[in-house]
């Protein structure tokens, strides 16, 4: 046939040659077998350190030491005029009467140094503590009750174990005499250790025992919930065109390949864009949920739009063939069938980028969200601050329960994430529909 | 053996293209009683020519089938008649084709009101992932055809009955269409498209996908429907068009060859490239 001659091989020739290439095959599948295994083992071994680390951190972390003590509510020491209101507790001395009872506790310390020491020992917080009490239980005025206080942060961690006594005194911020109280605060088991309140109901503070997420849950819901109004309505808007309705031409070419670089842009650049623009240009104030979602919106409409876009494509022409050919308007067979089958990958698009949106920090760093606030924010325009740059502040802070409160406030963000991707796959297996 | 039969395929493309494609369409392209009449019309797709100056009448109250071999353009002629070609954006269409008088193609035709007179049905049955009675009642409502909740059950009703489904799934209206077997899921195709009562339908390769079966209850179907519709019907099987069709007209390589009487077609074709088709030659 060719020139070279012709080649033949004997049946049995053949049949060893293939039996040969057989077993090399079969070698090199296991071999890539073995390397997935192998690979996926390892993942999952890092995954786990990670959950391991941040769970025995952060559980700790989720408890604190709290003191009971007995406080007397005498009216006259705590609302000298007498109305019940926030105005007129604010002249009351809450500080001194936790103070007393504490003294009293502890058998009445004597001399100015010994007395310093046992205020030491309990949050700076607690004053406002009984204050809140009081407020929310006018009626118990006059008589005594038994109030949990926080203890300090050093307290508390000497509590934990992390400071040991046998430490030179100099050298720990616990002192012998301290040491003393809290041995005997233990003997009559005033110390407990419970979940701890302040962590989901307080919000930013320089103090461990009291610093806590509330302040950040709020602003990171209320950026989320800026976010996903913009960039939802835009994004699916943004897909439909693109996929149903924009003519296939250099122009909208130019937009698909800017849509996807887009997606690719590290966050901290949508950050300075921010700030040049809605912080410089327009005006608006620094820290706000407002500028933080509008920037998260920025950054998340490329993930959402692309992943719209696939969802629309997987809608079969054939349906779009049967609405036109009954006589339905290219809107409505856009919105009566293409929208309803292309929803659920869109929601899975969107959630998937709202997670992505909870866990920035750099974009959000650019625009001032950084900032140490203690109020709440009660609306988008309040200053306010997210759940990862609070984590990023408090890991800076050199306290040690902070290293506590951190790995809780992780926890508490990769519950979020993790409730967010399971809502994801939820609705996309209830909404999936066959054809 | 090899080689004979591949020198036998050879012969055969030569005298393929030996035959001559004639200029102007044999036998009658016109009739006495138009709904339809399509005047040399142009289709391009991009630098393809699909269709070259094709002219033809459909007659009302008759079933037209379109014959031809794959690529031929009876479906591209077809997607014209209710502009199902606009979705298309390479497409560009000239001639005319008069519906009333009117051309579909100017500007002052509404689009949305041509499908609903030139109804469609494709290859594949195509319901809407909704239930039995939406999928039929979805024309019925965009066109505001029922103006109370028992006009519409009403026209749900006649609409089932005249595509032979209603016996079948008169108790579970409001399951998914998508849950019917294949033909019933085309007789379904076929009720939603005369719900909207249009004067003309058109059928793309509607038994392609369906079992002999299911065929022949379309085609019974087919012929029923023949007495208030007309009816446009591409097909691949020669059986079929002559079977259901009163007129067949050949299409090849984007030409209309041939129209005529489906009887004349097929007993005394005037063509030698419709003999060689219809005697199964090649196609």
């Amino acid at each position: 046939m060719s020139d070279q001659g012709s080649f033949r091989l004997s049946p049995e020739r053949a049949a060893e040659r293939v039996a040969y290439s057989i077993s090399l095959r079969k070698r090199r599948e296991k071999r890539f077998l073995f390397l997935g295994k192998f690979a996926v083992a390892v993942a999952l071994g890092f995954l786990v350190l990670l959950f391991a680390g941040i769970l025995s951190k952060g559980i700790p972390g989720l408890f604190q030491h709290y003191v009971t003590l007995d406080v007397q509510l005498d009216a006259e020491r705590l609302d000298p005029s007498g109305q019940r209101t926030i105005e007129s507790l604010a002249d009351g001395d809450f500080d001194g009467v936790v103070r007393d009872a504490l003294y009293e506790v502890l058998g009445g310390p004597t001399g100015r140094k010994a007395k310093r020491q046992a205020r030491k020992l309990i949050s700076s917080g607690s004053g406002q503590r009984l204050m809140q009490h009081v407020l929310d239980n006018p009626d118990q005025m006059g008589s005594t009750v038994a109030l949990q206080f926080a203890v300090d942060d050093d307290v508390d961690t000497f509590l934990r174990g992390l400071i040991s006594r046998d430490t030179p005194e100099a050298d720990r911020r616990v002192s012998d005499q301290m040491i003393s109280y809290i041995d005997l605060l233990q003997a009559e088991g005033r110390i407990s250790y419970e979940i701890s309140d302040y962590l989901f109901f307080g919000s930013a503070s320089r103090d461990a025992e009291m610093a806590g997420i509330r302040g950040a849950l709020v602003g990171s819901i209320l950026t989320l919930l800026v976010c996903i109004v913009i960039a939802f309505p835009l994004g699916v808007a943004t897909a439909v065109y693109l996929e149903e309705m924009a003519p296939k031409n250099r122009f909208t070419e130019i937009i698909e390949i800017n849509i996807n670089n887009l997606a690719a842009v590290p966050s901290v650049v949508f950050g300075i864009m921010g700030l040049a623009i809605f912080i410089v240009i327009f005006g608006m104030p620094r820290s706000i949920p407002l500028v933080g979602g509008i920037v998260l919106a920025l950054m998340t409409l490329p993930t959402i739009i692309i992943s719209s876009r696939a969802s629309i494509r997987a809608v079969p022409p054939s349906i779009r063939d049967a609405a036109l050919g009954v006589g339905a308007s290219k809107m409505q067979t856009i919105t009566h069938h293409v929208l309803p089958l292309a929803m659920p990958g869109m929601l899975t698009g969107t959630i998937i980028g709202m997670a992505q949106a909870l866990g920035e920090t750099a974009p959000l760093l650019m625009i001032g969200m950084v900032a140490f606030i203690v109020d709440v924010p009660s609306g988008v325009t309040d200053p306010g601050t997210v759940l990862p740059v609070q984590i990023f502040m408090w890991a800076d802070f050199a306290e040690r329960m902070f290293i506590q409160k951190t790995s809780a406030a992780i926890i508490v963000l990769l519950a979020f994430l993790i409730s967010m991707n399971a809502a994801a796959i939820l609705l996309r297996k209830k909404l999936e529909r066959r054809w | 053996m090899q080689v004979a039969e591949s020198s036998r395929m050879v012969q055969k493309t030569s005298t393929l293209e030996a035959r001559a494609v004639p200029d102007s369409t044999l036998g009658q392209i016109h009739t006495d009683n138009p709904r339809m009449k399509a005047r040399n019309v142009d289709v391009f797709y991009g630098d393809k020519h699909a269709i070259d100056n094709i002219s033809l009448d459909i007659a009302s109250g008759q079933v037209i089938s379109f014959i031809g071999p794959s690529g031929c353009g009876k479906s591209t002629f077809l997607r014209c008649l209710n502009r199902m070609n606009d979705t298309i954006d390479i497409c560009r269409v000239s001639g005319e084709i008069m519906i009333d008088d009117q051309n579909i193609y100017d500007s002052s035709i509404d689009v949305v009101l041509l499908r609903a007179r030139v109804g469609m049905v494709f290859q594949k049955p195509n319901p809407f992932p909704k239930s039995i009675f939406d999928n039929v009642a979805y024309g019925p409502r965009i066109h505001g055809l029922a103006t109370t909740k028992v006009e519409l059950d009403q026209i749900v009703e006649t609409s089932l009955q005249r595509a032979g489904l209603w016996a079948e799934v008169k108790d579970r209206l409001d399951q998914p269409g998508t849950g019917l077997s294949g033909g019933q899921q085309q007789r379904l195709c076929i009720a939603r498209a005369i719900a909207v009562s249009p004067e003309v339908i058109l059928m793309d390769e509607p038994c392609s996908a369906l079992d002999p079966i299911a065929t022949a209850k379309i085609e019974e179907l087919i012929s029923e429907l023949r007495e208030q519709y007309t009816i446009v019907i591409v097909t691949h099987s020669m059986q079929q068009a002559a079977r259901v069709s009163d007129r067949t007209a050949y299409f090849h390589l984007g030409k209309l060859i041939e129209v005529g009487d489906t009887k004349h077609v097929f007993t005394n074709p005037l063509h030698e490239l419709t003999q060689d088709y219809i005697t199964g030659r090649f196609g």
